[in-house]
Formats: structure tokens, C-alpha cells, sequence
């Protein structure tokens, strides 16, 4: 089986940075991973990181994977800057409620309102 | 129902390794498919397995490849019965915090389990705590 890579699309708008998750399914290790480190550094590069996360492509998500969006939300708070996660399927968004981080998290319905949900 | 050691028509050992437990996993869910599953309950038996066999790597086997996990499991019309065992000690399910408490939310770990049951019919663990059976009726 070949090696997962992350497929991840980022671009910016204003001082957003928009980070499209590409894969339908955010299983892989290797694959989480990688795309904890590309957040990560995009953290890092920003005095004030704004990061929109937009699932709209992703059909599937781990524990795994919220774990490190919860590592993520930390490491943003930390720089004072903000995180919005847009586009999550509904049955993702069940996934969400039921573990509360609904709650922990700003989630928008598309990357659209995302993008009107930072300061 | 309760957790049963009868024995399934299909049982397949891997090493403790997540590349050949999602093999497995796919083959389940093409099964699950082939009868006709709904795609939200693939979806929950795509979800409980993965969490179920990284449980299995990570807590009962320590990551270690050389260590094994054993699946068994029967698709039938009606549900999908799923056990994955692995060769640790075993721990106490009831012992596993709340993850949806306050001061547990913010915690980037301890889910699984939680999703398993919100997703499927029914959970159950063995005695030893190191196996679980997976119960989800067709939808």
C-alpha cells in the first residue's frame, strides 16, 4: 500500500489563511500527521494567526484527527488568534456534538461565512 | 446483548499495525455495502472499527508490530458483529473518563470509546478488557 500523503490546499484572503482539506477520509496517522504539521508551522508564521479550516471534501474524520484540532485551537489561543472550521458534513458535525466540542470550537456552514466569522 | 465468545465465520490475524487494520476495515465496509447498508451506517462502522483498532495498536498492543490483532466478524442482512482483540492486558471500560466532561473537553484524547457507543447498537468488552465486540443493526 502506498505511503498517505496529506492533501492539503492553503490560500490566503486578507490576513485569512484558508486551509482546504482536501482528503474525503482523515484516518491515517501519517496522514494526521502531516497535516498537524502544516497547521502548525502556518500557526508559527503569524503573529496573530487566522486560520479557516474548510472539510468541505472530508467524508470522514478520527479521534484522531479532532485530537489534533484541539491542539490546534490551543496553539491558536495561544498566539491571540483564531480559528474557524467550516463546511463540516453533517454527519461530521454529529461527531461534534456528541464529544461536545461543538462547543469548544467556532464552526460556521460554509467556508463563506467562515470567512465573516473572524474579527 | 452481551459480549458472546461464540465463534464468527470470518477471522483474520494482522500484526498490530494501522496500514493492515484499515485492509481489514475496507473489507468489512465493502461487505456491509454489498448488502445494501446505508451510507450513515457505514459511516458508523467505518468510524467504531477505526477507533477500535487503534485502540487495539496503541493501548492494548503499545504499537508494538510485533504483537497481533485478531478480528473476527459476520456480516450478515440483519447487522454486522465485529470483535478485535489484542495482546495486552485488558482494562476496565468503565474506568475511562467522560470525555464530554468540562475539564475533559479540552483533552485531545480519550473519544473512542465514547463514539463507539454513540454510533452502535451495542459495545461490549470481555473480562480481561482486551477485546471488543461491535454490534450495529442494518439501517
Amino acid at each position: 500500500m502506498p505511503d498517505v500523503q496529506a492533501d492539503v490546499n492553503i490560500r490566503q484572503d486578507g490576513d485569512i489563511r484558508i486551509i482546504e482539506l482536501k482528503d474525503r477520509k482523515i484516518l491515517e496517522e501519517l496522514q494526521i500527521r502531516q497535516i498537524e504539521e502544516r497547521l502548525s508551522e502556518l500557526v508559527e508564521a503569524e503573529a496573530t494567526p487566522k486560520l479557516l479550516l474548510d472539510f468541505s471534501a472530508v467524508e470522514h474524520l478520527s479521534s484522531a484527527a479532532l485530537g489534533v484540532l484541539i491542539t490546534l485551537n490551543k496553539q491558536v489561543a495561544e498566539h491571540q488568534g483564531q480559528l474557524v472550521l467550516a463546511g463540516i458534513h453533517p454527519q461530521i458535525y454529529e461527531v461534534f456534538k456528541i464529544t461536545r466540542l461543538n462547543r469548544l470550537f467556532s464552526i460556521q456552514p460554509t467556508a463563506e461565512d467562515g470567512l465573516k466569522a473572524f474579527n | 446483548m452481551l459480549f458472546d465468545s461464540r465463534p464468527l465465520p470470518h477471522r483474520v490475524v494482522i500484526p498490530s499495525d494501522l496500514r493492515a487494520a484499515r485492509q481489514i476495515e475496507e473489507e468489512i465496509i465493502r461487505e456491509t455495502e454489498a448488502l445494501g447498508y446505508s451510507p450513515q451506517c457505514a459511516f458508523a462502522i467505518r468510524l467504531a472499527l477505526e477507533e477500535a483498532m487503534v485502540n487495539a495498536h496503541k493501548h492494548g498492543n503499545n504499537g508494538n508490530p510485533a504483537q497481533r490483532i485478531v478480528i473476527t466478524y459476520d456480516i450478515t442482512p440483519e447487522r454486522a458483529v465485529v470483535r478485535i482483540r489484542d495482546e495486552g492486558r485488558g482494562f476496565d471500560p468503565d474506568c475511562v473518563p467522560d470525555p464530554t466532561a468540562p475539564d475533559r473537553i479540552p483533552l485531545p484524547e480519550g473519544r473512542g470509546i465514547m463514539l463507539m457507543r454513540a454510533y452502535l447498537d451495542a459495545v461490549r468488552f470481555n473480562e480481561q478488557g482486551n477485546e471488543v465486540q461491535l454490534v450495529k443493526e442494518r439501517s
